[in-house]
């Protein structure tokens, strides 16, 4: 599904964000990014989303090489893949309903589609009740369910969720990791770049640790932190 | 097919809703249109009008009148007219009696003929009238004509043609300049009403790009709304220039200076040409000013 081949990313300014990264993610794996702070997931990221192309090595996407592409190909290579972001980022003048449907909308869905659609998603992430409500009547767990039903309103085979969890508190935290869950039940590979030491711990998916730009460590049903500190 | 179409109508929509959420701006950005449109129309009625005064100049005055002097026999007057004939450039050569030329006169002066009546014996002399090819064959016809017995004078307008055509010229090189500075300056206004809108809409667009949008489909409402202001500015201009111009050619030839208007772009012969130019110019300055401003901040 995704695969990254001997990729590196040095921006312009000198700085290398990421030297000889291997990965190979299979369909309908969860897996979570951990790391500390500039340790270079959100370079990883950006390179998936093609906000930046990769200065060394190769990047694959659904069997696709997506190394280099085109500006004009890039919207369409994003529609293969939903992000979910620390802060939601949504739209405060549309309400729940209309910020899912915008998703559809940009696409150019057929509107039959997007009425059957949207509630679909909604009830997903047990939103039903507030679909006509404006995000600043939403608590912070809500705010993240409405984004998460963005992201994955188109069916993307790929979700992206950029630190989650990072702005909720453990009890809400948990409540969206559930919705997670859900989702790559379905069917959906899952990428998460995550501090969140307790969930990591207790979720028992596959880990792969970035360090100063390196994978430093890959296992099936890690923790947080390696084996032996863990003791 | 369909899909496009919904995707059109969602574009045009959210131009339209920007237009409306930057009025005060967007006011400033028609305004600055109109006036460079309404000096634009200023300036062609201008070149118009003095390409009218030299088409017509050139036309009445590629010729040359060489008037005779009275009572000269046959063979003088066959001299002069084969002298006259026998040059380069030469379409015909005719000759004017007195009495034709008081004809003419007459028929020229419409509605004060009358002050002409009493004129006797004719004061007018007789005439040849040389058809040239060009204005440029003068100088020598007239060289060999002047001299010849009977000639009491040649006429013809070389230097004033000349130097109206290096007037026209004038005023069409100091138009296109003063044109080009303010179209420049309001694609620079555009653009920065533009910006307004992009940066009202920056966290819709952000999340745009997330959700896979196209930068078609992002660019396109601003675009549409560079483009309506330069519609409504153009309109604007098309009505000020029509009406404005209307009212100064009549106001110009209920003064008795009809002999002046003849020489003035009639307003109605003016309207299509405004129409097409202004609307052209409009669309133009509006979807270049949002292109530039679009280009600065929308990169990916």
């Amino acid at each position: 599904m995704i695969k990254f081949t001997n990729t590196g990313k040095e921006y312009k300014n000198g700085v290398k964000a990421l030297s000889n990264i291997n990965l190979n993610i299979k369909k309908g794996e969860f897996v979570f990014i951990v790391g500390p702070s500039g340790a270079g997931k959100s370079t990883l990221i950006k390179l998936l989303l093609k906000e930046e192309d990769p200065t060394e090595g190769k990047i694959y996407l659904n069997d696709m090489d997506i190394t280099k592409v085109k500006n004009r190909r890039i919207p369409f290579i994003r529609r293969n893949i939903g992000v979910v972001f620390q802060d939601f980022r949504l739209l405060p003048n549309k309400t729940v309903y209309e910020n899912v449907a915008f998703a559809m909308e940009i696409i150019g869905a057929h509107p039959k589609e997007i009425r059957r659609r949207v509630p679909m998603i909604l009830s997903m992430v047990d939103l039903s009740k507030k679909a006509d409500c404006y995000p600043d009547q939403l608590s912070g767990g809500e705010h993240q369910r409405v984004s998460i039903a963005r992201s994955i309103v188109n069916n993307p085979p790929v979700l992206i969720a950029d630190e989650p969890t990072g702005n909720l508190d453990p009890e809400t935290a948990w409540e969206i990791m559930k919705v997670l869950r859900e989702i790559n039940r379905r069917g959906t590979t899952i990428l998460m770049a995550t501090h969140a030491k307790d969930i990591v711990d207790s979720m028992k998916k596959r880990v792969v640790a970035i360090e100063a730009g390196k994978v430093v460590r890959d296992e099936e049903k890690g923790g947080y932190e390696n084996e032996v500190s863990n003791i | 097919m369909k899909m496009k179409f919904r995707i059109f109508k969602n574009i045009l929509k959210q131009g339209f809703q920007g237009m409306w959420r930057n009025r005060g701006m967007g006011l400033a950005s028609i305004s600055s249109i109109s006036a460079v449109l309404v000096i634009l129309g200023i300036v062609l009625i201008m070149i118009l009008s003095i390409n009218n005064v030299v088409l017509e100049t050139k036309t009445k005055f590629d010729e040359i009148q060489i008037f005779l002097e009275n009572e000269l026999t046959e063979e003088q007057l066959n001299d002069i007219e084969k002298a006259a004939k026998d040059n380069e450039g030469v379409l015909s050569v005719m000759y004017q009696s007195k009495e034709q030329a008081l004809e003419i006169m007459k028929e020229e002066w419409e509605d004060e003929a009358y002050l002409l009546e009493g004129l006797e014996p004719n004061p007018l002399p007789n005439s040849y009238i040389v058809q040239l090819k060009d204005i440029k064959y003068a100088d020598n016809l007239v060289d060999k004509v002047k001299n010849i017995e009977g000639v009491e004078e040649v006429k013809y307008y070389k230097d004033i043609i000349e130097k109206l055509i290096i007037f026209a010229n004038y005023v069409r090189f100091g138009g296109v300049v003063v044109i080009g500075i303010l179209v420049f300056v309001s694609v620079f206004i555009i653009s920065n009403t533009i910006k307004l809108t992009v940066t009202a809409r920056k966290r819709e667009v952000n999340i745009m790009k997330y959700v896979g949008a196209t930068n078609g489909y992002i660019r396109g409402p601003f675009i549409i709304e560079g483009i309506l202001f330069g519609l409504i500015g153009a309109a604007l201009s098309i009505l000020i220039v029509n009406y404005g111009y209307d009212y100064f050619f009549k106001a110009v030839s209920d003064k008795l200076y009809v002999l002046f208007t003849v020489y003035l772009v009639s307003p109605a012969a003016l309207i299509k040409d405004i129409t097409i130019i202004f609307t052209a110019i409009g669309v133009g300055i509006g979807a270049l000013g949002s292109l530039v401003s679009l280009k600065r901040f929308l990169n990916v």
